[in-house]
């Protein structure tokens, strides 16, 4: 799916867990989340730390959609 | 006695599903599950002398350290072969078992063998690594898969030669050998030619690779003013499921207004996935799809608006063909209603 919305010439990035799987399918922007069930948030955390995760994984993919590369790039700082 | 090691998930370990996905490596003396199977179809020249079970969640979420902790399990046995799987279409467990396999073969140097279907990211992954012998995509393949499993596993271990992909039947791991055909290379040609004019069915020789990579586009110039649609693999539906979109091979995907919606709430909406623990996506669907957060951007002024629309699907034993599919519609969609940026998120 990312590699069909990258081929009409919207950037995209993709939030996954497997990072590798997601290099293998030929994501370009990658962003790795926290685990499989649970990508954006984490329950052995409160509500309020979990949504800060959220936010701080989702602000990171705005500044991936910001950056220019010139092939698979995998945020993880 | 060739001793065997062989690798298997929890569900076929018999511990469990996706409630159990996140167990750590375990170990156990003699087959358990599938190696039963294995173990007949190997003869009696090899013997399964021990089972390294694990769950697909922990593995995949820590790679490194399940990978050393599975072989140092493996070491003990100081075995003559190494089995994997088979894994048939679940992602994860392809994932397993051909990162163990390749580290077994890089660290005890002997033989190993894995199994799955072609379109597991699996396969891609390690086919040019090992010999993955090419299964059906879905359990009820295993009485196939055995004994092609069995078959090239003891032809790896007695050291024989292995012949092509379609007669051993293992993916083609890419790898080219000279070999002297009675015919010359202009003969064959005109051959598949005059077959292919006649409609009838003749082998290319030289399949092309299939390099399908598509470029990063250009990024966002100003995201405080970008519409940013949100498209998930990870099943997120409006509570009921509407559109009953599969739990797993999914056929369809689905699009789903989110005008006004600031949260996702357990009353609100639900995963329709079957192929992770739903538990946690049930509760607060914002940790598959992060509308919440997005919402509180849009108010600050930090992206310029959420797509009004978010599309999503089952990304569980789904074909390629189906996911390209899905995407190739929506996206142009998208395009249509001058979305900038997607933030596509999988479990």
């Amino acid at each position: 799916m990312v590699k069909e919305i990258e081929r009409v010439g919207i950037p995209v990035v993709h939030i996954c867990t497997v990072v590798p799987i997601s290099l293998t399918v030929g994501a370009n922007r990658i962003v790795p989340a926290i685990a499989i069930p649970h990508p954006l948030g984490n329950p052995v955390k409160t509500m309020e730390e979990e949504k800060q995760l959220r936010r701080e994984i989702v602000l990171k993919s705005l500044k991936a959609l910001q950056t220019e590369v010139h092939g698979q790039t995998v945020f993880d700082k | 006695m060739i001793k065997v090691v062989h690798y298997i998930n929890q569900f076929y370990g018999g511990i469990g599903g996706e409630e159990k996905a996140d167990i750590r490596p375990e170990v156990r003396e003699g087959v358990v599950g599938p190696g039963m199977a294995l173990k007949a179809a190997l003869g009696n020249d090899a013997e399964i002398v021990a089972t390294v079970i694990c769950g697909d969640s922990y593995f995949n979420e820590n790679l490194e350290t399940a990978t050393s902790e599975i072989l140092e399990m493996i070491k003990k046995y100081s075995p003559d072969l190494f089995i994997a799987g088979p894994a048939f279409n679940a992602g994860r467990y392809g994932v397993a078992c051909g990162s163990i396999c390749k580290s077994v073969q890089e660290n005890l140097g002997i033989p190993v063998l894995t199994a799955m279907y072609i379109e597991n990211p699996g396969a891609d992954m390690f086919k040019k690594d090992m010999y993955v012998v090419s299964t059906a995509n879905a359990a009820t393949g295993m009485r196939q898969a055995i004994p092609a499993m069995a078959k090239l596993a003891m032809k790896l271990s007695k050291n024989e030669a292995i012949g092509s992909p379609s007669e051993e039947g293992y993916i083609a791991r890419g790898i080219r050998k000279n070999i002297f055909r009675p015919d010359r290379g202009s003969k064959r040609a005109v051959n598949m030619l005059v077959a292919k004019l006649r409609g009838e069915a003749f082998e290319t020789e030289y399949p092309m690779p299939d390099f399908d990579r598509v470029a990063p586009n250009q990024p966002v110039h100003d995201i405080s003013k970008a519409t940013i649609a949100l498209v998930t693999s990870g099943g997120i539906v409006p509570k009921g499921n509407p559109d009953r979109i599969e739990s797993s091979s999914a056929s369809k995907y689905g699009k789903y207004d989110i005008e006004g919606v600031m949260d996702l709430t357990e009353a609100t909406y639900e995963t329709a996935h079957g192929g992770y623990d739903p538990v946690y996506a049930n509760i607060d669907s914002d940790r598959v799809l992060p509308v919440d957060v997005l919402r509180d951007m849009e108010k600050e002024g930090l992206i310029g608006k959420l797509h009004r629309y978010f599309y999503t699907t089952v990304g569980n034993g789904t074909s390629v063909a189906n996911s390209k599919k899905f995407a190739a519609e929506f996206a142009q969609e998208l395009l249509a209603d001058g979305v900038q940026a997607v933030i596509l998120t999988s479990t």
